[in-house]
């Protein structure tokens, strides 16, 4: 099957809904694995690596989950393919370069996704819309418990279960979520937030970007340490702390309304401006002002209709998922263009912010004049 | 201020992450940010950057040579200052003493607490209760408590080790 036969649209991947989706947008679970005999795949010759293929994949297969699912190897797809699945969150860049010797099997919804040698044998990710790590990990920990039957994983008592790189040893678990912080960010408290949740021992991230220059305001919160603390620990701990950074969040933008209202409407307007009358515009600058949009539907200054536009844009704008919609290969500077045409296009049926304590009418008056 | 992995370029990205107590601090260039997965969400952590900077001196020191190797994979430290990672699963036994260090300072723990494969559960607990009565059995005797030492003997021969169970299909 081919990949963009397998994949939902972005038009119905974005109906996709889960709890606090207005500031979690995803989490995510995965666990690292390795099978008793085998070198790890950075280390493993080619013959090596394809021999763990041919025992992992077919294991993988024949799970309930993963039935009807998409499974390949990663020399059977494209470079574009490849990047899709990084811009959609399928698979790491790290697997996303991999070749022969490779392989990936994702389930029907697009919820579970097993990367076979990527820098372990096993990668094992489960991905839910909104706030539901527990889910995540609960979803995950099925799927490695029905694996352990089919392979021998390479446990050692005292240090877990035993990953290529010494930081993944014990649980070999990732635990993440992908949030959007706008409110934080325009309020400059972002980076006090940041360090205080490092001091828990998580990690904080711009997600396409370094520290506060993360574009489109969003961060990866996750932890570091992997081993001595059980699962459940650790899902807990994230929990906790996501619980403080929405409601951070919640504040910081109320605050700003309260305090700083015309700033706000200032950068929502501009946004909306420019992504609706741009003839060429990057993937940066697009992915900061749909942030920016997807505030200002949030605040209700947009219907919420135009909530759905923004987050398919969200995905249909980058490289990738932009290149994929045309035959020949596209220059930076073609992209540009085009992904400008696609905003105009898109946005036409969303009208100009408005502001409600000024009126409709108001802002009619001021246009006549 | 220059960049700590290549030590030519000049520092742009910088780095802090404050895991428990421990500080780690880093600077690096734009290129070898790039190199090192800086800038992808879902691989990078700076302890795996500290991990291959520094940890090739700690596990040259433990293993007192560069020239050991590991059994099974045939990978040596040397193949670890390049990459950081490991070789196999065997490599967690010939490189033990010198990775020790290493855990300690980037992990919580030295000791796992998580999951453990159902096969394995029963041989585990057997194990680990063998291994906590040896050592106070070893700590009786230096401390002469003979009469404890006797007990704890017993203990130890009375632990019975779980029926062998099928490896996976
Ligand atoms: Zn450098
Ligand atoms: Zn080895």
């Amino acid at each position: 099957m081919k990949l963009d036969e397998f994949l939902e649209p972005a038009s119905k991947s974005v109906h996709r809904k889960g709890p606090h989706d207005r500031i979690v947008l995803s989490s995510r679970v995965r666990l690292a694995r390795n099978i008793q005999d085998g070198a790890f795949p950075g280390w493993a010759k080619k013959p090596e690596r394809l021999r763990v293929l041919d025992i992992i994949r077919p294991a993988v297969e024949s799970l309930p989950e993963m039935a009807g699912g998409f499974s390949e190897t990663m020399d059977n797809l494209s470079v574009l393919d490849k990047q899709i699945l990084v811009e959609r969150h399928l698979v790491s860049r790290e697997h996303a370069i991999k070749s022969a010797g490779s392989g990936l099997v994702i389930n029907v919804g697009e919820t579970l996704s097993v990367m076979i040698n990527e820098e372990d044998h096993l990668r094992i990710q489960a991905l839910y819309p909104g706030l539901q790590i527990r889910q995540a990990w609960e979803l995950v920990d099925r799927l490695d418990s029905e694996l352990e039957e089919k392979l021998d994983y390479a446990f050692n008592n005292d240090l877990g279960y035993l990953t290529a790189c010494p930081t993944n040893l014990g649980t070999g678990i990732r635990v993440s979520a992908m949030l959007h912080l706008p409110g934080l960010v325009l309020a400059e408290q972002i980076n006090p937030i940041i360090t205080s949740v490092n001091k828990l021992g998580l990690a904080v991230r711009g997600l396409y970007g370094e520290g506060t220059e993360a574009l489109g305001n969003i961060f990866q919160v996750s932890n570091q340490m992997t081993l001595g603390e059980t699962e459940t620990e650790i899902v807990e701990r994230l929990e906790k702390v996501l619980a403080q950074i929405l409601e951070h969040e919640e504040n910081a933008r109320a605050t700003l309304l309260e305090r700083k209202a015309k700033t706000v409407y200032n950068h929502i307007g501009r946004a909306y401006g420019i992504l609706a009358n741009a003839h060429s515009i990057s993937s940066k600058e697009t992915m900061n002002l749909l942030s920016l949009m997807r505030l200002g539907v949030e605040m209700k200054l947009f219907p919420a209709s135009a909530g759905l536009i923004v987050d398919e844009l969200f995905i249909l704008t980058q490289p990738a998922h932009l290149q994929k919609s045309h035959k020949d290969k596209l220059s930076a500077e073609a992209r540009d263009l085009l992904r400008a045409d696609m905003l105009r296009e898109q946005l036409k049926p969303v009208n100009r912010p408005v502001i409600k304590s000024e009126g409709a009418a108001g802002l009619d008056k001021n246009e006549k004049a | 201020m220059l960049c700590h992995i290549c030590k030519e370029k000049t520092a742009t990205v910088h780095l802090t992450q404050i895991a428990g107590d421990k500080l780690h601090k880093i600077d690096l260039c734009e290129a070898c940010a790039k190199e090192k997965g800086v800038n992808d969400p879902a691989g990078f952590s700076l302890a795996d950057l500290l991990l291959g900077l520094g940890a090739s001196q700690e596990l040259e020191q433990a293993t007192g040579s560069a020239t050991v190797k590991c059994p099974k994979c045939g990978f040596t430290q040397g193949d670890f200052k390049k990459t950081g990672r490991l070789g196999c699963p065997q490599c967690y036994q010939t490189f033990a003493s010198g990775l020790e260090m290493l855990i300690e300072s980037t992990q919580k723990r030295t000791q796992h607490r998580g999951k453990v494969p159902e096969r394995l559960r029963a041989q585990r607990s057997f194990e680990m209760q063998q291994a906590t009565l040896r050592k106070k059995l070893e700590a009786a005797i230096e401390a002469e408590d003979f009469e404890l030492a006797a007990q704890l003997r017993d203990e130890i021969k009375q632990l019975k080790a779980p029926p062998v169970t099928a490896p996976a299909k």
